[in-house]
């Protein structure tokens, strides 16, 4: 393990799609950090560039999107088998999409989850032939060796009967059982980040309890870092340790799941905690039934580009001149608690200080 | 078009204080689906989808029904307005013309009639609406359909059914690609709408949007409710948004109604084992960290092959021999309070914890 116990890092990212309506821009400066053992929470409504920065990270991005500035810094060393030939430091956003570094790294030490477990897998091939391939890719193993391997991952998300299920279609397994199948396969080559893509919404809630129940298992077994994204806030307080929260191709905060939650800073995170319904509202009221609160506006259209803080629009604490002019920068509101906000911009002196402070 | 009520204002006068009623009511509801084998398209089982379902909405309330997906509740929405037609079973509706009818054995005339006042609205908001009709059309489509309004009328109830969802009246001639999905919705309930319906089957109506557009639909739906005096059937899966939502609700499991009970009821104590591991399974917006979680063992089990005797006995926990022979009867344990368990009466079941 690297002293820095760090796997992947993400800066100030940007990827774009250029449309003959103009140009989208998906991703645009995001940071994060990724770290062993830990998971790392995205969330954000649709538009707002998690899953691109997912594909972004694995550089299987679709045209026309591309990558069109930042780093993608992946720590190979922290993996003890460096049997490969690549160096210990790679910028991925500098690999080719198709190039040999970049497929000896996708599947193999970063894979990835996606949501519909029906189109992650070809409905024409068996399930264990499809976990196979992945492991013949990646590995020098013969036929069998590879089969057994698929077997054991089979049984390892806990799929009954892993030697039947080795030789089944796709369309055979429910849609809980195709999940756990999609998981064996992400896992096959004990990646150290996998990238989880809204996992568990296309199943039903007992389902989604048992599949995160087994990520959680699965984590703790391989001391993989996770990249969790979801929509749903009550899937990302069971799975994740810190969040980001994302709103049109930025990172608006980002923080330990507590705080998140306890203490939300960015105006847009308040209020989107607030808008979903709140069990323990429901069953402590009596009688009249409440509102949920909501966000004023839309999500503007994606080619718009607007000026200072991309939320202001929406925004219930917005001073004019302020937000709408000037991008917001990231500030380190409280310990290991960033936003980006100007509310929480410190006053003129405060600046000054820690500027000092710096030097 | 002047029998039926037409403004907004007389339909709260006409239904505001008339609650304690069922408007709808269902009787051992079945649907069964054949499964066809062969050259010959051999019959071979049935896909019980709905089996023997019985249950009522009163008049101005929400009943939410709950069940994971294959369970039957969409098949039971669609089955109320005889968009399938039921296999057998009796459903009952009162509708404001023909009195209180079976719809299950109307003739074509007479379910035109009823399906002014029981509409429906869909999950998805791209594949229900026609990208090709304008929202003039999309909207006035029911009224013209039906008889109601023509030429300038329709547009002025178009116009006034898109305001009602909060939609501008001017956008009456575009079509639905220059829409968001939440805007999409809206006008899906402005279609349902139109004919100043009674009784709406809202199919996953928030299931396919985000949380901030989620809350504003929801919050529409409760306002309209209010001012049209509508009832709602909210078929949904998300059971955050359904106790948000309803007032009762139903949860069903392979095909059978397996609980149904006041809201708070339902979530607080729980009387079916099923009910109680739906509630453990709920992920919640909150990070402390909360007693274990009830997994069910296995798989849903197939409508096209239940097993025997409780469907739920190879997943439950507290099964017994006579769980494993015995179908239990759908039995009201305490007032409004209605569960399908041999041993509903003697579980302790947990409920969802609160904070408070």
């Amino acid at each position: 393990m690297s002293g820095n116990e760090v796997i992947a890092e993400v800066k100030n990212l940007r990827t774009y799609f250029h449309v003959p309506e103009g140009v989208v821009r998906a991703v645009d400066g995001v940071d994060l950090v990724i770290k062993p053992g830990r998971t790392l929470g995205v969330v954000g409504e649709s538009g707002c560039g998690k899953s691109v920065t997912a594909l972004s990270l694995m550089r299987l991005v679709p045209s026309p999107g591309r990558i069109e500035g930042g780093e993608i810094i992946y720590y190979q060393s922290v993996r003890e088998t460096s049997a490969s030939s690549l160096s210990d430091i790679i910028d991925i956003t500098r690999l080719k999409p198709n190039s040999r570094e970049i497929r000896a790294i996708r599947g193999n030490h970063i894979s990835m989850v996606f949501q519909e477990p029906m189109a992650a897998m070809l409905p024409v091939r068996t399930v264990g032939s499809q976990i196979m391939e992945a492991i013949t890719l990646h590995q020098n193993v013969s036929h069998q060796e590879a089969r057994e391997r698929a077997i054991e991952m089979l049984a390892r998300v806990n799929l009954p009967n892993p030697d039947r299920i080795v030789d089944n279609y796709p369309f055979q397994l429910s849609g809980g059982m195709r999940q756990r199948a999609v998981i064996a396969m992400a896992l096959s080559c004990n990646p150290h980040l996998l990238i989880a893509d809204e996992p568990t919404t296309a199943l039903d809630v007992t389902t989604e309890a048992q599949i995160l129940d087994l990520m959680r298992k699965l984590q703790a077994d391989y001391n993989m870092a996770i990249m969790f994204i979801t929509h749903n806030l009550g899937v990302i307080a069971e799975m994740a340790d810190e969040v980001a929260v994302m709103y049109l191709g930025k990172v608006v905060e980002q923080t330990d799941i507590r705080s998140i939650f306890i203490n939300p800073l960015h105006p847009y995170t308040q209020a989107l905690l607030r808008s979903i319904p709140q069990l323990d509202d429901v069953m402590t009221r009596s009688g009249e039934r409440r509102q949920l609160h909501t966000i004023k506006g839309m999500v503007p259209d994606p080619y718009t580009v607007l000026k200072g803080c991309p939320f202001h629009p929406r925004c219930p604490h917005f001073m004019s001149e302020v937000c709408d002019q000037v991008v917001p920068e990231v500030i380190e509101a409280e310990p290991d608690h960033i936003v980006r906000c100007h509310l929480y911009a410190p006053s003129p002196e405060e600046a000054q200080t820690r500027k000092e402070a710096m030097l | 078009m002047t029998e039926q009520v037409d403004t907004l204002s007389q339909i709260q006068v006409n239904d505001h204080h008339q609650a304690q009623k069922p408007l709808v009511e269902t009787k051992a509801l079945k649907k069964h689906f054949p499964i066809q084998r062969g050259l010959l398209r051999r019959v071979v089982g049935h896909v019980k989808a709905v089996d023997e379902v019985s249950f009522y909405v009163m008049e101005g309330e929400t009943l939410g029904l709950v069940g994971e997906s294959g369970c039957g509740k969409t098949t039971t929405g669609r089955c109320l307005l005889r968009a399938i037609m039921p296999t057998s079973g009796e459903i009952w509706f009162d509708d404001p013309k023909l009195g209180r009818v079976n719809i299950a054995e109307l003739d074509r005339e007479q379910l035109v009639q009823v399906r002014r006042n029981m509409r429906m609205i869909f999950q998805d908001p791209y594949a229900s609406l026609n990208p090709r009709m304008t929202l003039l059309d999309i909207v006035g489509a029911p009224l013209k359909a039906m008889g109601i309004a023509r030429g300038k009328e329709l547009e002025r109830r178009v116009a006034e059914m898109l305001e009602l969802v909060g939609l501008r009246p001017e956008y009456m001639r575009r079509y639905p690609h220059a829409f968001s999905g939440g805007q999409r919705q809206r006008v899906g309930l402005a279609r349902a709408l139109a004919p100043h319906p009674k009784f709406l089957v809202c199919d996953e109506p928030v299931s396919a949007l985000d949380v901030s557009v989620q809350a504003q639909i929801l919050n529409l739906l409760q306002e309209l409710q209010e001012e049209m005096g509508l009832t709602y059937l909210f078929v949904a899966h998300d059971l955050s948004v359904v106790a948000h939502i309803s007032d009762r609700v139903a949860v069903m499991y392979v095909g059978k109604m397996v609980e149904t009970a006041p809201t708070q009821e339902l979530f607080l104590s729980p009387k079916h084992p099923y009910t109680e591991a739906l509630m453990s399974a709920i992920p919640r917006p909150d990070p402390s960290p909360r007693e274990k979680r009830i997994l069910l063992r296995g798989e849903v089990a197939s409508p096209a092959n239940p097993p025997s005797g409780c469907y739920f006995h190879p997943r439950c926990n507290y099964v017994k021999d006579i769980c494993r022979t015995k179908e239990p009867a759908f039995e009201e344990i305490s007032p409004g309070h209605y569960a399908k368990c041999h041993r509903a009466t003697e579980l302790a079941l947990s409920g969802v914890a609160t904070l408070a």
